[in-house]
């Protein structure tokens, strides 16, 4: 396996698979009585977090915790780049302390690069802006893979903003890399720019009715809602939040007519009401739980491989 | 054909000795089933705890003895270490296998791990710990196929197929159905 986890470029299908194994391991940790695995005791991990998150920072938490590391969280807020220390000093810094491993999360697309040419720990990126999020990509086939037996030959659906999202990106590579073929579904104005190129690629295709995706022979058999970034809405990506939904929203309409067993995944933070209604959100077929405990298991999985084993140059 | 072989009839095409064929294999299980049984007095409790990767057909294959001698069927499972090992550090990593107990879980049962040949005593170290993270079983026992010696802990085992002997620069390869289509304990 490759030293640093910074694009899913960086893993093959073979070490995706191997990720997988160990993760489905991982898993059965969870639900014991005693979550401690001594893979990386004595070992120190930093999450390094430039920008906002829940799930992804606490479950790298957990996942590094659960395998008997120390982990520390630093975020921006509260630390010396709010001060003015430049990304190269804050690096250093932390690393100097005599850190094992470095989880970052940053706004800018390419830190997580730019910074593994800094340092000589593993680098795992947890986002970079607009251009990768591995574990997310890793962590939603995973779950797939336990929904639907295989990803071999299966078609997935990914719907919303795809040109502010980095889970796009990482998941297009993930799911065609594992033999899926994914339909990108998006407003015009929300496909990314050049995706035509993008779509000679093998197993990609792109879409702007979602209810043809949905239906028919060729129907998705797993659907992946993005998050539409409300913030957003004033760049004039659409008209109004009711035009979005009526014509890219997993309604209840929408969920109405859906094949029963077809996966809903949604990384979250949701957007009840807007890209997910209620009903599809919590419906029988909803992953977006399982794809947070999964969250953990592919992140102790990643770390195990990347941190415990032989120094790989 | 290596040049230092030997005349045995029992020498093979990958050069080495046998050291057990798959008729002592048996008769060594077998022998090990009973004393099990008659360390436990009856096959009550008992949990065969087989070590990835060729101590879990083993613990099949003794239960299976069991089930025959006393009636009953008693409770395998699959212990894997990899993630307790003391020299995780000094190898690339690679997936750890299933871990997998009964339902019941392992506490207050007799355990008894088994693996397929003794040497160091460095895994059974691991497997111990890696027990304890699984529960309290009340009593722990070790079967092994083959001893070969050479510890590096203070472990023994409680159940021995075969003493064996060896130099630290031999080595021992031990083959079974399940995973390589013979049995077979060969010295090299």
């Amino acid at each position: 396996m490759n030293k640093h986890l910074l694009s899913i470029d960086d893993v093959g299908a073979d070490e995706i698979q191997e990720i997988f194994t160990t993760a489905a391991e991982m898993h059965d940790v969870q639900s014991r009585q005693v979550k401690k695995l001594p893979a990386l005791r004595g070992r120190t991990v930093i999450n390094l977090f430039f920008e906002d998150s829940t799930r992804t920072r606490s479950s790298f938490e957990i996942a590094g915790k659960w395998l008997s590391a120390d982990v520390i969280n630093l975020s921006a807020k509260g630390s010396s780049a709010s001060k003015g220390e430049s990304l190269r000093d804050t690096v250093l810094t932390v690393t100097a302390m005599g850190i094992d491993g470095l989880v970052v999360r940053h706004g800018a697309s390419g830190a997580a690069e730019q910074i593994s040419r800094w340092v000589d720990v593993p680098v795992i990126n947890a986002g970079d802006g607009t251009h990768e999020h591995p574990t997310q990509a890793l962590l939603d086939a995973y779950t797939l893979t336990r929904k639907l037996g295989t990803l071999e030959g299966k078609h997935v659906a990914i719907v919303g903003d795809l040109t502010h999202s980095r889970v796009f990106r990482s998941n297009l590579k993930c799911l065609t890399k594992l033999g899926a073929t994914v339909t990108a579904v998006a407003p015009p104005t929300l496909m990314p720019a050049g995706v035509g190129d993008w779509s000679k690629a093998a197993g990609f295709s792109v879409s702007y009715d979602l209810d043809e995706v949905l239906s028919g022979s060729r129907r998705a058999d797993a659907v992946m809602m993005l998050r539409v970034q409300r913030e957003r809405m004033s760049g004039g990506f659409f008209p109004t939040a009711r035009e979005y939904t009526v014509g890219y929203g997993l309604t209840r309409d929408r969920l109405a007519r859906l094949e029963p067993g077809t996966p809903i995944l949604h990384p979250g933070p949701m957007n009840r009401g807007l890209e997910i209604s209620a009903d599809a959100a919590d419906a029988l077929d909803s992953a977006v739980l399982d794809q947070v405990s999964a969250g953990v298991a592919v992140r102790m999985s990643v770390l195990y491989h990347l941190l415990a084993g032989e120094e790989t140059s | 054909m290596p040049a230092q072989q030997t005349t045995k009839a029992h020498d093979g095409a990958d050069g080495g000795r046998v050291v057990l064929d798959a008729g002592d294999i048996s008769r060594a299980l077998i022998r090990i089933s009973h004393e099990i049984l008659e360390r436990n007095k009856g096959a009550e409790d008992l949990l065969l705890l087989g070590l990835h990767t060729r101590g879990v057909p083993l613990a099949r294959r003794l239960a299976d003895n069991i089930a025959q001698v006393e009636g009953t069927t008693v409770a395998t499972g699959e212990l894997d270490v990899t993630m307790y090992r003391d020299d995780l550090r000094s190898n690339p990593t690679r997936a750890p296998h299933r871990t997998q107990v009964p339902p019941g879980g392992i506490d207050g049962k007799t355990v008894v791990l088994v693996d397929d040949v003794l040497y160091s005593g460095r895994t059974i170290r691991a497997a111990l710990d890696a027990l304890s993270d699984l529960g309290r079983p009340a009593v722990v026992r070790l079967a092994v196929l083959v001893d070969r010696g050479h510890r590096e802990l203070p472990i023994r085992a409680d159940h021995v197929g075969k003493n064996l002997p060896t130099a630290r620069s031999e080595r021992v390869s031990l083959r079974l159905v399940e995973t390589d289509g013979e049995d077979e304990v060969r010295i090299q």
